[in-house]
């Protein structure tokens, strides 16, 4: 799943979207509520993507940056550059 | 935050300095009743938050309780500079022999209040000090320390006031000055502070203004007097464009972005951090530049808030182009309000680069607020081009000259 805001865009990989536990983890630990955990794993919040504030918090509950974390944080000012 | 002179006198009376045996009212018949008690001839005064009250008919010599109550009923309908009266105060009229003025101010360059005295009172004490400087007594004393009589004493003496006046004088302005520091003023003013026939001192009228930061320290004070929490006595009422602001600010507790302050101008501010707004403010004024608001951003606002105050500025009518600057060097990310004050010129339909006359946010997160700048082809300057000539630039660009 991907959702684009302006300046920054969140990838969470399909395989992982679906885990409970993880979507957990990434909701605790954004300052800026971008991810939601729910029921059926993890969603993301369109309004708040663009607070990003790129604390690599999401990345380390993870447990992984850069290419092989199943979270990615894309900086669309930046030809795309991963967060990493 | 200014007080009426109904609550002025009353902060004075609880400090030990003596004023008249004045009355409040909203009711003319209760004028009446107090002009009664008074028992004497009596002054009408309108409560307002302005000047001009004389000259605009709301002081008026009633002679009789019937006098006193027929005035106060046409003050109570009288509108002076837009303000509607809270009130009318009716005082006795006192047989002065003299009149004095007592001050204490703050001084904002000084960062000490200043205790100001004058055997000439009545009028404004700044012509007192233009047509005869050496009637003005001042000093600066300290906020934290304890003040002395000596201070005090000094500073009267130094107008040439003696003997019994300067002994009865002493107490008086100590126990103003120490009003002032208790109550966290900046202005605490009895003028005229009159001298009796029996040769003792009665507060006339008094004028105080408390900081407004401070208000959560005196809600005590400020319950007793009856003043409303949602009363801002401010020299205008909030417009709309300001009370917008408000609303922008409190979207989050995250940061500032708000405390807007409307103006006619064409050049749109976002401005702010450590003072930075005052500074940025006077520096587009002193290139000729014509801002169109004041307001403060800083302490990390979320992006939603820099946008919806950049949008706020950028949709006043008259708004040609908005200068994005802050001070010296920020501890406010760069890139968050770079990202909220684009965004407002891509929700808004405009072209960030032709928006933005100037983006200059040196600090946290500078490299990366600088890619989004270029990204979308705004002018933006670090910390080697000065507040000043950020300024200048601003202002050279909305007025059609080349920026250099």
């Amino acid at each position: 799943m991907r959702a684009d805001g302006t300046f920054i865009a969140v990838e969470v990989e399909d395989a992982a979207a679906g885990d409970t536990e993880l979507a957990r983890r990434l909701a605790e630990a954004c300052p800026v509520d971008i991810f939601l955990a729910s029921d059926s794993g993890v969603a993301l919040v369109d309004g708040n993507l663009d607070e990003c504030v790129l604390c690599r918090l999401c990345l380390d509950a993870a447990g992984a940056r850069g290419a092989g974390s199943p979270v990615k944080i894309i900086k669309l000012y930046d030809d795309g550059a991963l967060l990493d | 935050m200014r007080f009426f002179e109904f609550e002025a006198r009353e902060v004075v009376r609880r400090a030990g300095i003596p004023v008249t045996d004045y009355g409040f009212t909203t009711d003319p018949a209760e004028a009446k009743a107090i002009a009664e008690r008074i028992g004497g001839p009596t002054v009408i005064k309108s409560q307002v938050l302005t000047g001009g009250r004389m000259k605009a008919g709301g002081v008026k010599f009633a002679d009789t309780p019937g006098e006193a109550e027929a005035h106060a009923a046409e003050i109570l309908e009288l509108e002076i500079n837009g303000h509607m009266p809270r009130g009318v105060l009716v005082d006795p009229r006192a047989e002065v022999e003299q009149e004095y003025y007592a001050g204490v101010v703050w001084d904002g360059t000084r960062k000490q209040p200043v205790m100001i005295f004058s055997p000439v009172g009545g009028i404004d004490i700044e012509q007192v000090a233009e047509e005869q400087p050496d009637k003005v007594g001042r000093r600066h004393f300290s906020n934290i320390l304890p003040l002395s009589d000596f201070q005090a004493k000094e500073v009267i003496a130094s107008t040439g006031v003696t003997g019994s006046d300067l002994n009865r004088l002493v107490p008086i302005v100590l126990r103003l000055a120490r009003l002032f520091v208790e109550n966290d003023m900046v202005l605490a003013e009895i003028n005229p502070l009159g001298r009796l026939a029996d040769g003792s001192f009665v507060a006339l009228d008094a004028h105080m203004d408390i900081e407004n930061e401070a208000r959560g320290r005196h809600k005590k004070l400020l319950a007793d007097l009856g003043v409303g929490e949602e009363e801002t006595r401010q020299a205008r009422e909030a417009t709309p464009f300001e009370l917008a602001g408000e609303e922008v600010d409190a979207q989050d507790h995250r940061g500032v972005a708000g405390n807007v302050t409307e103006f006619d101008g064409d050049l749109g501010l976002v401005i702010g951090a450590g003072g930075g707004s005052l500074t940025l403010f006077d520096a587009v004024r002193a290139h000729g530049g014509r801002p169109a608001n004041y307001c403060e951003i800083g302490g990390n606002p979320s992006v939603a808030k820099a946008c919806g105050l950049a949008k706020l500025v950028l949709s006043k009518p008259g708004v040609d182009k908005i200068a994005v600057m802050m001070s010296i060097v920020s501890n406010t990310r760069v890139d968050i309000v770079a990202r909220g004050v684009i965004k407002a010129c891509l929700e808004l339909g405009l072209d960030p680069a032709e928006k933005i006359a100037i983006f200059r946010i040196p600090g946290a997160w500078e490299e990366e607020g600088f890619k989004i700048l270029e990204r979308y082809g705004v002018d933006y300057a670090d910390r080697s081009v000065s507040l000043n000539e950020a300024a200048r630039r601003a202002v050279e660009k909305i007025q059609g000259a080349p920026a250099r």
